[in-house]
């Protein structure tokens, strides 16, 4: 049940995108054609899920043991940086159409807050092991919700009347507005 | 490399090449922090702080730095001092700190920071470098202020605590909350661009 919550919590209630502002960069670069949009949400929610396994690992078995908390922010950063490297290089040996369709979004997401954010604030919320593994499918899965729905309204945005200045990032801002006022209503499914 | 007047490389990151408004750099902590101006002046203190001494360490060592691996070197660079940042934070302003939560260690990844030592600070002079970073981080603590500002009014009805509107006023409860920042940030960029194209046709 608790699993469950959490679940939930980080697709609907705190998305990542929508609640905790994290990610934007690719949110609004990467979601103006769906299926492009699409492979972004899954290499996201891929390198989310490790990400959250291994540096569970990292802060339980390497930095809490020897009072290291102090390097959490320089480890981390460089353990997604060469975990990025070594997936990519693993998918392209494996799965040449999985390589193909995530390919060039895998390099993107080193810089990307959200798989930085999800390792810091699973240290913050001192998950355990299995509540951080669904911690991070969740996030993931909540991070392609939000930029599927987004690429889906841009779509219809090309063909609408917008005014010039908003044109481009203004508009998409405030549609993201909009989607987190509709999420926010979720807010009542879990106490 | 032309060089242009120092002044000049001070202002670009003021207005023309804004972070936040012009080059939509550093998003995540522009609109999470925002919410009173103490925490977004707090955050614009702490990405100029980080900022400056990441440009003045790089510059001053961009020769020693092999090309291949110098991504990952700025970043250790960046990533020590966002720790001191950090670890100051907790330790002399514990409420601003937990107000900040984990948007202090994510300067890490803040692409304004690891995008001026990559165009800028790895190219240039020291000097050049620290008045880059001071220009850019006076565009970001600007835009983070007028955010700030505007939600906080509007939200709470106070500005850095005290209260600013009559008892007439009834807070704009969603300002404070994440919608009212995407829609704050959506509208402020469009009005940007409005100025922009005006001061440019009157030219």
């Amino acid at each position: 049940m608790e699993l469950l919550a959490i679940f939930i919590t980080a697709i609907f209630i705190k998305n990542f995108v929508l609640f905790y502002f994290l990610g934007i960069c690719p949110f609004l670069g990467v979601s103006k054609k769906l299926d492009a949009a699409f492979s972004m949400g899954l290499a996201v929610t891929f390198v989310m899920t490790i990400t959250a396994v291994v540096s569970w690992m990292i802060n339980h078995w390497v930095l809490l043991p020897y009072n290291l908390e102090y390097l959490q922010i320089v480890s981390f950063i460089l353990v997604i940086a060469s975990l990025v490297q070594l997936v990519e290089m693993f998918i392209r040996k494996i799965s040449p159409p999985l390589y193909q369709a995530l390919g060039i979004y895998l390099p993107l997401i080193t810089t990307n807050c959200a798989i930085m954010g999800l390792a810091l604030l699973a240290a913050l919320k001192n998950y355990n092991f299995i509540e951080t593994v669904i911690f991070g499918v969740g996030s993931g899965i909540g991070f392609t919700l939000a930029i599927i729905l987004m690429a889906g309204i841009r779509e219809h945005l090309d063909l609408a009347d917008v005014p010039g200045p908003l044109k481009g990032a203004g508009i998409a801002l405030i549609v993201a507005g909009i989607m987190a006022l509709a999420f926010s209503g979720f807010s009542g499914m879990i106490k | 490399m032309p060089t242009k007047p120092i002044g000049q490389e001070f202002l670009k990151g003021v207005w023309s090449e804004n972070p936040i408004f012009r080059q939509l750099l550093g998003m995540c902590p522009t609109l999470a922090v925002t919410n009173a101006v103490v925490n977004g002046f707090a955050m614009g203190m702490a990405t100029t702080f980080v900022l400056l001494f990441s440009s003045l360490v790089v510059s001053s060592i961009k020769n020693l730095i092999p090309k291949q691996v110098r991504i990952a070197s700025y970043i250790v660079v960046i990533a020590t001092f966002v720790t001191m940042a950090d670890r100051f934070l907790q330790a002399f302003f514990p409420a601003i700190s937990d107000n900040l939560g984990p948007y202090v260690p994510l300067i890490v990844v803040n692409c304004l920071i690891l995008g001026r030592q990559e165009a800028f600070s790895s190219r240039n002079t020291v000097g050049r470098s620290l008045v880059d970073a001071l220009g850019m981080s006076s565009g970001f603590v600007l835009g983070l202020l007028v955010l700030s500002s505007i939600r906080e009014i509007l939200g709470s009805g106070t500005f850095l605590g005290t209260q600013v509107m009559g008892d007439w006023f009834k807070p704009w409860t969603i300002m404070v909350l994440p919608p009212g920042a995407f829609i704050t940030l959506g509208i402020l960029l469009g009005l940007v661009i409005l100025i922009e194209q005006k001061s440019k046709s009157r030219r």
